[in-house]
């Protein structure tokens, strides 16, 4: 009796949001002039057809989103509003490339492990540029990370057409990873790689780390009331900001050497269709919960791979799945002023006090 | 105009300037008023008296256009009127300085007085209004300071000339003399008894029974949201005001004169030397500070806004570096900060973590949430915080049980040393009696106590011993109330 | 023409369309309301600009651009201002959404591939006399309409901001929505205001790059504009004459690469590409203490202080 209120209350929001996002699309559709039935079939079929399509385009698709939406959970909850989850994503992705094309194949899976390490550091590394110039130097996060977004796409470019261009020297992308590199897959046949697995055991231990741990009470603590935060908690609130944005960035980071080492097996300019800027849709859907996130990110995965199929079996540009992911987040933002306006749903849906101590399935305050 | 329209006046009587009648208002579940009425006439100072939560700012609100009411009427000189905005109130003379200064820091006085009037902006001739206006009402103000720059009573001043820019005949002044020292306070209320006897209405929230009973000419009690008395002045006593605010059951602390002073018994718990300290912009707010405070005593400070108390509190607590001089505090200092709501607590967390939030910084590992959590109903027992559960947020409780849980979880593990900041404002007399009681027991178990309350009479009621920071220099002037508000003055204009 | 005057050309050339956005995002901003959709507003007046150029010609199509600018930043305005929601969440959906639906409605308009439709553009237009000075002549008295328009917005805004009882209200607004509503202002109607200028602005900026410069549409052609401009606001210090010196400094680090590559230095274009993003971010963190921001910018107004 108490508990089927709270499931409904938590998944409120995000069905409304699914829901009102669809119709958006088929209106859009219908206005465009393309088959409707036909679109949303081929959706359909791209993203839950068959197994080997769930495995090879849903889940696959869903491995970065998570890692990215991962990173913007970290970042939004430590009250960061890190944009830039798309270059340090990239940035992984360029520096296990460097370290995968160069090592030993012999080194194996302690080779992929070393790449997803550097790839980690390096996503790190480039979110604490933005870090620093916010500390340091007061520049506003938001438009740090979406400058250093640029600058990452330039350099990537300059990357493969440099440094590390494949050895004939004619594509603008690297050289192909080392078999022996690359991350196991998980079902023989699909895309599917152990990618997906790390990406929901990273889920797993940061919903862990947020709240269980000493680190991730004093990361939630600042972000919902900073002030508080410092003067109560004698927090120091700019370190943990800090760290928590490092944070961030390597957790993009780690999501960009997976997708080199997983699905691409090499570094191009165009490796990225937006994840980082999806993510922030991943996060806001799940509530900036890690757990829920993995569903969340399942959902736009489903959305990514069916809008391919969309646009190779019924020619419905791609770009119309942006415009339903929007939708999303502007649903989302909207309900949460229904949800606080209308008094019948605030006692069906919102009522009574949050049942755990980490107060995950509302966190309002410290929701941007 | 002057035409009776009611059938609850004589009818000889002109109209009153403004009536209020059977205003109610509901916030959700919230009753904030239920049935108020207020009149008041031309050439009348009238005090609106009521506990905290009584209603008397929302119903000012409502009066202002802030807030429009679920139920009742609004007249002005017998003609009935809707007021949607407070521009639509302005329109009809009325003007309101609320108890939170609704100026812009950036802007200049003349650009917060020229704000929202129509016409061409023309800030020359704003500021000849200005000075116009400073001259005529004796309220003195410089049209080209910038806001951020002015002391509080400056700003207080710049709310009234803005209402009287306006052509405000109805003035409403919600808590006017909370921020300004004795002597300002009573220049504030010499002057709106001129607007009065010069035609104007003035409608005065306030808390100080014998401050109103001075000046008023009528008053109104407010309880619970409901008109329970409307007299003149002259009919009522302060035993007669108090209960009728509190209602049949009170139970107010005792008022007291500052206690006599205790046998200095204790060991010096906090000492400082010589200290400065800096505001957030890195101005030098505390200059000299040199204080001792025994353990087992409360020390009161008394200073007008800006004298460095902010800082000198934080240095105390430890929760501001100075910038020379010694200071000698203990390892764990508690600290109740004015603004609970942006410096004490996270509203959406729940009461268990905000427990956790004290000692943070040095905790280790693993939250051990279920010991934190049976830590936080004994505190909640202790000190009385009426609450569902350590689950809840604390959102979800009331402005006074906030302050009792922010008191409580700073005196859990006894500290040595406890600094207040403006324990009760905001609370009502009940919440305030608990603070106090809370703060006298830590006294009693020897913790060190410092408390600055911008009212120097709860400062006075709390205190074994008062210290006065006057122009970043901390200074004991006795215990006299007059001796001590002429040394707050001091040296600082 | 000597390479230094070239050099000045594309200068101006590439801060027309940033000014024009950051124009916009500065009234805005000074309303209190920071709109990161901007970037989606600039591509949308791209396509609205070619969609209305076929049809109607290049300046009536330049206002049609400004419209549809406009359009989309209403919804932003009623998401942000009206809803409450957090600004910068809901200014990136906004430009998801515009980049998505311009990247759509241009295969559904003008066919799969994207076969390149050019639209007729606006001819330089010189000023008699100054056109011929030396060096300047070219980049500041001989250019399109837009350029001229942006121009002029500059002493327009900083009149408006500074001298008018409605500028007022804005730069009050974003100071304190609470004191501005106890003035008799509405923060709501005023952000809308500032919010829908900014739209106005970014469209125009739109149009002006598909109108006066590339005379084609290409899917994600504002190619992070819309972001370079909210940070030539801040760089500006949120004001008009800031966001002039600003956008042109901006410009001149993107016209860099035609002076290198006049001057044979060879470096790969990628560094050009970055270049200005790297230049904008030292700039911002060399500004440092100079500049404040509107104290509420961003910020929720409570909805007990709004109307």
């Amino acid at each position: 009796m108490a508990r089927l209120p709270r499931v409904i209350r938590a998944l409120f929001e995000p069905m409304l949001a699914i829901t009102l996002s669809l119709i958006v699309l088929t209106a859009l559709l219908a206005v465009s002039g393309y088959s409707v039935s036909a679109a949303l079939t081929a959706l359909w079929h791209g993203a839950f057809g068959s197994w080997s399509v769930i495995a090879s385009g849903t889940l696959v698709r869903a491995t970065p989103l998570l890692f990215a939406g991962l990173a913007v959970t970290v970042a939004f909850r430590a009250g960061i509003l890190n944009i830039g989850a798309e270059g340090q994503l990239l940035a992984g992705a360029a520096a296990a490339t460097a370290v995968s094309v160069t090592i030993s194949p012999t080194l194996g899976i302690a080779g992929v492990a070393l790449a997803l390490v550097v790839g980690g550091a390096a996503g790190g590394m480039w979110a604490g540029i933005a870090a620093v110039l916010r500390q340091r130097f007061g520049v506003l996060e938001v438009i740090s990370t979406i400058m250093l977004n640029v600058i990452m796409l330039h350099l990537t470019g300059l990357l493969v057409r440099g440094p590390l261009q494949e050895g004939t020297g004619t594509f603008p992308q690297s050289a192909l990873i080392d078999p022996a590199l690359r991350l196991p897959r998980i079902f023989p046949g699909t895309r599917l790689h152990v990618g997906v697995a790390l990406a929901v055991l990273s889920a797993l231990g940061l919903a862990w780390v947020l709240r269980h741990t000493a680190q991730g009470f004093r990361l939630r603590m600042t972000g919902a009331n900073p002030r508080a935060a410092a003067s109560a908690g004698g927090i120091g609130v700019a370190r943990v900001a800090m760290s928590a944005f490092i944070a961030s960035g390597a957790i993009a980071g780690l999501g960009g050497a997976v997708e080199v080492t997983g699905v691409t097996f090499a570094l191009y300019e165009n490796l990225s269709p937006g994840y980082g800027y999806t993510a922030i849709a991943v996060a806001l859907l799940a509530r900036l919960n890690p757990m829920a996130a993995i569903g969340s990110a399942v959902v736009f995965g489903a959305l990514e791979a069916g809008a391919a199929a969309m646009q190779r079996e019924a020619e419905v540009p791609a770009g119309m799945v942006g415009v339903a992911e929007a939708c999303v987040i502007l649903v989302l933002l909207a309900s949460e002023w229904i949800g606080a306006r209308a008094g019948r749903w605030s006692t069906l849906f919102r009522g009574g006090p949050p049942s755990k101590h980490v107060s995950e399935l509302s966190p309002t305050s410290d929701q941007p | 105009m002057g035409i009776p329209s009611g059938t609850n006046r004589a009818v000889n009587t002109p109209a009153p300037r403004l009536a209020l009648t059977g205003i109610s208002r509901r916030f959700g579940n919230v009753t904030a008023l239920d049935g108020a009425s207020l009149t008041a006439a031309r050439g009348e100072v009238h005090a609106l008296l009521g506990e905290n939560g009584a209603g008397k700012s929302s119903l000012m609100k409502i009066a202002f256009g802030l807030d429009q009411p679920d139920a009742g009427t609004i007249e002005l000189d017998g003609q009935r009127t809707v007021l949607r905005t407070p521009r639509e109130a302005m329109a009809r003379g009325i003007g309101m300085v609320q108890q939170h200064f609704a100026l812009v820091d950036a802007l200049t006085v003349s650009e917060n007085v020229a704000l929202g009037s129509g016409g061409r902006l023309d800030l020359a001739a704003t500021a000849n209004t200005i000075r116009r206006l400073s001259a005529a009402s004796g309220l003195p103000l410089d049209p080209d300071a910038r806001v951020s720059t002015l002391a509080v009573g400056a700003q207080q001043r710049l709310e009234i000339i803005k209402a009287l820019a306006r052509n405000a005949e109805v003035l409403i002044l919600d808590e006017p003399t909370a921020v300004l020292v004795p002597a300002e306070a009573r220049e504030l209320l010499n002057w709106t008894r001129r607007f009065a006897d010069a035609g104007g209405t003035v409608i005065l929230i306030a808390h100080k029974l014998r401050e109103i009973l001075s000046i008023a000419d009528r008053v109104t009690v407010l309880r619970r949201g409901t008109t329970v008395l409307t007299a003149s002045a002259s009919d009522v006593t302060e035993q007669l005001l108090a209960d009728a605010m509190l209602g049949a059951t009170r139970s107010a602390p005792p008022m007291r004169s500052m206690a006599a002073p205790r046998a200095a018994a204790g060991t010096p718990t906090i000492t400082l030397v010589n200290v400065a300290a800096n505001d957030p912009s890195g101005v030098e707010r505390l200059t000299n500070a040199s204080l001792s405070v025994n353990s087992g005593e409360i020390v009161g400070i008394a200073a007008i806004e800006g004298a460095g108390q902010r800082e000198l509190l934080r240095v105390i607590a430890g929760r501001l570096e100075p910038t020379r001089g010694t200071v000698t505090i203990p390892e764990v200092v508690g600290f109740v900060p004015e603004d609970r709501q942006r410096d004490a607590i996270v509203l959406d967390a729940t009461l268990t973590e905000n427990l956790a939030l004290r000692g943070a910084d040095r905790r280790r590992g693993l939250m051990p949430w279920q010991s934190l959590s049976s830590t936080t109903s004994d505190m909640l027992r202790v000190h009385d915080v009426r609450a569902v559960d350590t689950r809840a947020t604390i959102r979800t409780l009331s402005g006074g049980n906030q302050q009792k849980f922010v008191v409580g979880r700073e005196l859990a593990d006894s500290p040595l040393a406890l600094v207040v900041e403006n324990p009760t404002r905001g609370l009502d007399i009940r919440a305030t009696a608990a603070v106090h009681a809370a703060l006298r027991t830590a006294r009693d178990a020897g913790t060190a106590v410092v408390v600055y309350s911008s009212d120097l009479d709860e400062v006075l009621l709390l205190s074994d011993r008062v210290l006065v920071v006057a122009a970043g220099a901390v200074r004991d002037a006795g215990s006299d109330r007059d001796a001590i508000g002429l040394a707050m003055l001091d040296a600082s204009r | 023409m000597s390479a230094l005057a070239d050099f000045l050309d594309a200068s101006v050339r590439s801060a027309t369309p940033l000014l024009l956005a950051a124009i916009g995002e500065t009234v805005s901003e000074r309303s209190g309301v920071i709109n990161v959709g901007l970037e989606g507003t600039i591509i949308v007046g791209c396509l609205a600009g070619l969609a209305a150029a076929t049809i109607v010609g290049p300046t009536a199509a330049l206002a049609a651009a400004g419209i549809a600018g406009l359009l989309l930043a209403l919804i932003f305005a009623i998401i942000a201002i009206w809803l409450g929601a957090e600004q910068i969440i809901a200014g990136t959906a906004i430009t998801m959404m515009g980049l998505g639906l311009t990247g759509t409605l241009y295969r559904v308009l003008y066919g799969d591939a994207g076969a390149a439709l050019s639209a007729p553009t606006m001819a330089p237009i010189g000023v008699p006399l100054l056109q011929d000075l030396p060096l300047i002549g070219g980049a500041f008295f001989r250019q399109p309409l837009p350029t001229y328009l942006a121009i002029a917005l500059v002493p327009a805004v900083w009149w408006w901001l500074n001298r008018t009882h409605s500028g007022l209200a804005i730069r009050a607004t974003g100071e304190n929505p609470a004191a501005a509503r106890a003035s008799g202002i509405s923060p709501r109607r005023v952000q809308t205001a500032g919010a829908l200028f900014g739209g106005l602005c970014g469209g125009l900026a739109g149009g002006t790059l598909v109108l006066a410069q590339v005379g084609t549409f290409a899917e994600g052609m504002s190619a992070g504009r819309g972001f370079i401009a909210i940070a030539i606001v801040a760089l500006g210090r949120w004001s008009p004459v800031g966001a002039a010196i600003a956008a042109l400094f901006f410009g001149m680090a993107s016209a860099l690469q035609f002076l290198f590559q006049s001057l044979e230095l060879k470096l790969p274009y990628q560094v050009f590409l970055a270049l200005p993003y790297a230049l904008t971010l030292l700039a911002l963190a060399f500004a440092r203490g100079r500049y404040r921001a509107p104290a509420a910018l961003g910020a929720r107004i409570g909805t007990a202080d709004i109307t």
